[in-house]
């Protein structure tokens, strides 16, 4: 593994560390392994040296995916950690166990593959102090303990940051340990079912032997019966309970649900095999009741790991607000926790921080990047009197806010309270399924009832039988296994692969889907700029004119600047720099006066305006002195490597692909133009859309929509069903149905095929326990079938039905 | 065939005890990441024998041999 594994290695020109490209004119190696590696820039380098100091060079060699990019720790973040060591704030995510003993529980950002889990445990562990650091690669998180006397938590943090990974501590709270306890109780009833439905199934094929042996064997079947009933026991009363509280729930609401039937048929063939073992009556269920509830435990066990899986999901979300925030008091700065903030407090926001609660500007104008709330990708002007949302980021210049909401009445507080709901249902086809089975439960029952009063003037000791035969092979398994599993079994794959669904309905109905649409900003483009090309109007060549843009821009957090900044930066520094946000940056470089930004700003320096040409895609800027223009700079937002190809099997498919973009006519048939999209609206309003989402199923369409702003909301609303960008905004998870976590846009394709996929297993498995039903209820009635035989079909069938849903996990891209 | 008056006793004995042992490894937590251990058993975690000064030299491909 060590040494003959080959290296995750990018090319020699792009970062040993995390695989960027290194700009030109960075040259800082770092020796790893025994050679020379290049880094991006200081963060990787500084990192790479930590790990190397540490003596954990080996992590480079493990590794199978590279390393997430480092966030800059400024000296100004490094403070904020000591905040954590506050007893104040501890006291929200912190045990103390025993005196000094201290635990915590973290979120580990940047983990991008198992040598990741390895590097920090080892690292971590080094810490004097440190008792305990545990990670879990399942869920990217940790527990801490440490000795408070020894080592500080920001001791921890800074241990952590110095590797590259972000650690945030988070309050388990309640959710995570109701989560623990009920995959617990849930994997014991499993275990319990499980091995006694084993030992069980073997005492029952000797018994099933012993019906053919002629010789004398009354006493050791006897026997057998009582052991089995001795194991039958604790799967009756301990795994099964789970459904004999549930029936008791439905039967109370007034309705039949599935799991009345099951209980049912436990409760009675246990009673039934016990009384035949008891009077040695001619047949016992023992091997049918455990397996049944070992069948019906598992489906349970796999939906539950899928609804947690969803719910995790969920409170990542949470991490979006910050955990300190400047407060401003008479005349002086405190650094106090998120959570001591009350409205009516004012805070004071720099740039690059985020904005700790919703409130109102109350003094300073910057712009806002609300990316994540809103999925808008240009920050956002705002001045005095405009309301802030908590979890933005502040981009330009410092910013004092009035606050407003705290804590739950947030907005993205009420994200995460319809994230909850939206998981907290229960799928459509599982309530189809529940109502079929209430009524396939009636009639059983009467059906039931009515053979017991046939059979009884005929042959009152078979009438017994003979309803229990009918009770038991008809045993509604097939039909109570065949969606959940199939459901389950296709969220998880796709889960895996990326696509999380967080509605039940979303996959019955993407598989009926006609009609996708999209919508052209962050969903079939990257949503982040990138320098297209350089003009130059000038003598300067591109080089320098990108190197004096770059100087110009070097403290801008704007997106176009940050984007100039990593294409030109070589050293050159501007003076005298006056950024004018939404407008552009003036400063001096080596005497001379500069501005780079929009055209009119700049034509103001250089008295010349640009021509710009036509390309509605791009965003320009221009660069000049006050001795003209020297160039302009064309940025774009680049279509995602893998749009044609997904559009392509989209309607390979059989799916109508429609672009339906807020952006403007010409930027939007571009798009289409290089996509070969033939129907395509620009500049539809939110309005608009959902009108053309109307009139499309008033024709009988069902629609899926593909957005990710937060405009797009009650279009994704609207639709049938509707899919998110996970990078997008956070807002338009709370009305889709799905959600692309991977960034990877093929899995929409790969969604739709597994959405079919299941329907076709569903009605595979609805079909097969129609046929099977339909044959073995007039056999039963008719005394034909024995309850071995019963016992024995009814088993068969749920296999069947379990094992067709999980040909669903082999969903592949 | 009286022998299986006591195996079979045994047998649920044992299923007890397995149940037993299943019930613990649950509470303590080896059921919480069903992921990371088969990583980690990859992982060289044991320190080298022989102490990093008294190693000999790798000869690099690029010099000439002795």
């Amino acid at each position: 593994m060590t040494s003959n594994a080959p290296l995750v290695a990018p090319d020699p020109e792009h970062c040993f560390h995390c695989g960027l490209p290194v700009p030109a004119g960075f040259d800082h190696r770092v020796a790893i392994l025994g050679e020379d590696r290049p880094m991006c820039c200081h963060g990787c380098q500084a990192v790479a040296q930590a790990i190397v100091a540490g003596g954990l060079e080996r992590f480079y060699e493990h590794r199978t995916a590279v390393s997430q990019r480092p966030e800059d720790l400024v000296p100004e973040q490094l403070r904020r950690l000591a905040l954590y060591d506050q007893p104040r704030l501890q006291e929200g995510f912190v045990e103390v166990d025993e005196l000094h003993l201290k635990t915590a529980s973290l979120i580990l950002e940047g983990i991008t593959c198992a040598a990741c889990v390895w590097l920090s445990e080892r690292h971590v562990r080094t810490l004097p102090g440190v008792v305990e650091f545990h990670v879990n690669y399942s869920t990217h998180r940790a527990r801490v303990r440490w000795d408070d006397s020894q080592v500080r938590l920001s001791d921890i943090l800074k241990a952590i940051a110095a590797i590259g990974y972000v650690a945030h501590p988070y309050d388990p709270g309640r959710q995570d340990a109701l989560y623990r306890k009920e995959r617990q109780r849930a994997l014991r009833r499993l275990a319990v079912a499980g091995l006694c439905s084993m030992q069980v199934m073997m005492l029952g094929w000797s018994l099933y032997a012993m019906d053919y042996d002629a010789s004398d064997v009354e006493d050791m079947r006897t026997f057998l019966r009582w052991v089995s009933a001795l194991l039958t026991v604790p799967v009756v009363f301990y795994s099964a309970q789970t459904f004999f509280v549930a029936a008791w729930r439905e039967l109370r609401q007034g309705r039949l649900g599935m799991d009345v039937p099951v209980a049912l048929a436990v409760i009675l063939a246990f009673v039934a095999s016990l009384w035949a073992t008891a009077t040695h009556g001619p047949d016992v269920y023992y091997d049918s009741v455990t397996m049944f509830a070992f069948f019906l435990l598992t489906g349970r066990y796999l939906e539950m790991g899928a609804r947690h899986g969803a719910g995790q999901a969920a409170e990542a979300l949470v991490r979006l607000l910050p955990a300190t925030a400047t407060r401003l008091r008479d005349g002086g700065e405190e650094l106090v926790a998120v959570v001591e903030l009350v409205p009516g407090d004012r805070v004071l926001i720099r740039p690059g921080e985020t904005v700790p609660a919703d409130g109102t500007v109350v003094d300073g104008r910057s712009s806002v990047d609300e990316s994540l709330l809103t999925g808008e990708s240009l920050p956002r002007a705002r001045s005095v009197g405009d309301a802030l949302v908590g979890g933005s980021t502040n981009v330009e210049s410092p910013l004092e806010m009035r606050v407003e909401k705290v804590g739950d009445d947030t907005v993205v507080s009420a994200i995460v309270r319809l994230l909850d709901r939206a998981q907290a249902e229960k799928p459509r086809v599982a309530l189809l399924a529940d109502r079929v089975a209430g009524w396939f439960v009636g009639a059983l029952l009467l059906v039931a009832i009515a053979v017991a009063v046939w059979w009884w003037p005929v042959d009152p000791t078979k009438a017994f039988y003979v309803t229990l035969s009918l009770l038991v092979v008809t045993c509604p398994c097939a039909l109570s296994l065949a969606t959940p599993v199939a459901v389950v079994a296709a969220t998880g794959s796709l889960t895996r692969l990326g696509l999380l669904t967080t509605r039940g309905h979303a996959l019955e109905t993407l598989a009926r889907a006609t009609h996708i649409l999209f919508d052209k900003t962050g969903t079939l483009t990257r949503g982040e700029l990138r320098l297209h090309r350089v003009r130059t109007l000038g003598t300067l060549t591109r080089e320098r004119a990108l190197a004096l843009a770059a100087a110009l821009e070097q403290r801008s957090e704007h997106p176009v600047g940050r984007v100039l900044v990593a294409a030109g930066a070589d050293g050159l520094v501007a003076t005298d720099v006056i950024a004018t946000p939404g407008e552009g940056v003036e400063g001096v470089v080596e005497g001379c006066r500069y501005r780079v930004g929009k055209p009119e700003y700049v034509a103001a320096l250089s008295g010349a305006a640009a021509d710009l040409g036509e390309d509605p895609a791009a965003t320009r800027v221009v660069l000049g002195s006050e001795l003209g223009l020297i160039a302009t700079f064309v940025l774009r937002d680049e279509l995602r490597p893998d749009a044609k190809a997904t559009l392509q099997r989209l309607r390979w498919l059989g799916l109508e692909v429609e672009l339906l973009s807020g952006d403007a006519e010409g930027a939007v048939a571009h798009v289409a133009r290089e996509l070969e999209v033939s129907t395509w609206r620009g500049g539809v309003s939110p309005a608009q859309k959902l009108e053309r989402v109307r009139a499309l199923q008033a024709q009988g369409a069902v629609v899926a929509m593909v957005g990710d702003g937060v405009n797009d909301a009650p279009v994704l609303a609207g639709a049938n069903v509707s899919v998110a960008m996970g990078s997008g905004t956070q807002l338009a998870h709370a009305s889709a149905d799905m959600v692309i976590l991977s960034e990877r846009l093929e899995n929409l394709a790969t969604g739709v095929a597994a959405a079919r996929k299941t329907r076709g297993i569903i009605r595979e498995n609805l079909l097969w326990a129609l046929l099977y039903n339909l044959l073995a209820v007039p056999l039963a009635a008719a005394g034909w079938i024995t309850p071995w035989m019963a016992s024995i079909g009814m088993s068969a069938s749920s296999l069947v039905v379990v094992l067709n849903a999980l040909r669903l996990k082999r969903i592949q891209q | 065939m009286s022998i299986l008056y006591m195996l079979i006793p045994i047998a649920v004995l044992l299923i007890a005890g397995a149940i037993w042992f299943f019930v613990w490894s649950v509470r303590s937590g080896q059921f919480e990441d069903l992921e990371g251990p088969a990583h980690r058993i990859l992982m060289d975690d044991d320190d080298p024998l022989i102490p990093p000064e008294a190693r000999v030299p790798r000869q690099r491909p690029d010099e000439p041999g002795p």
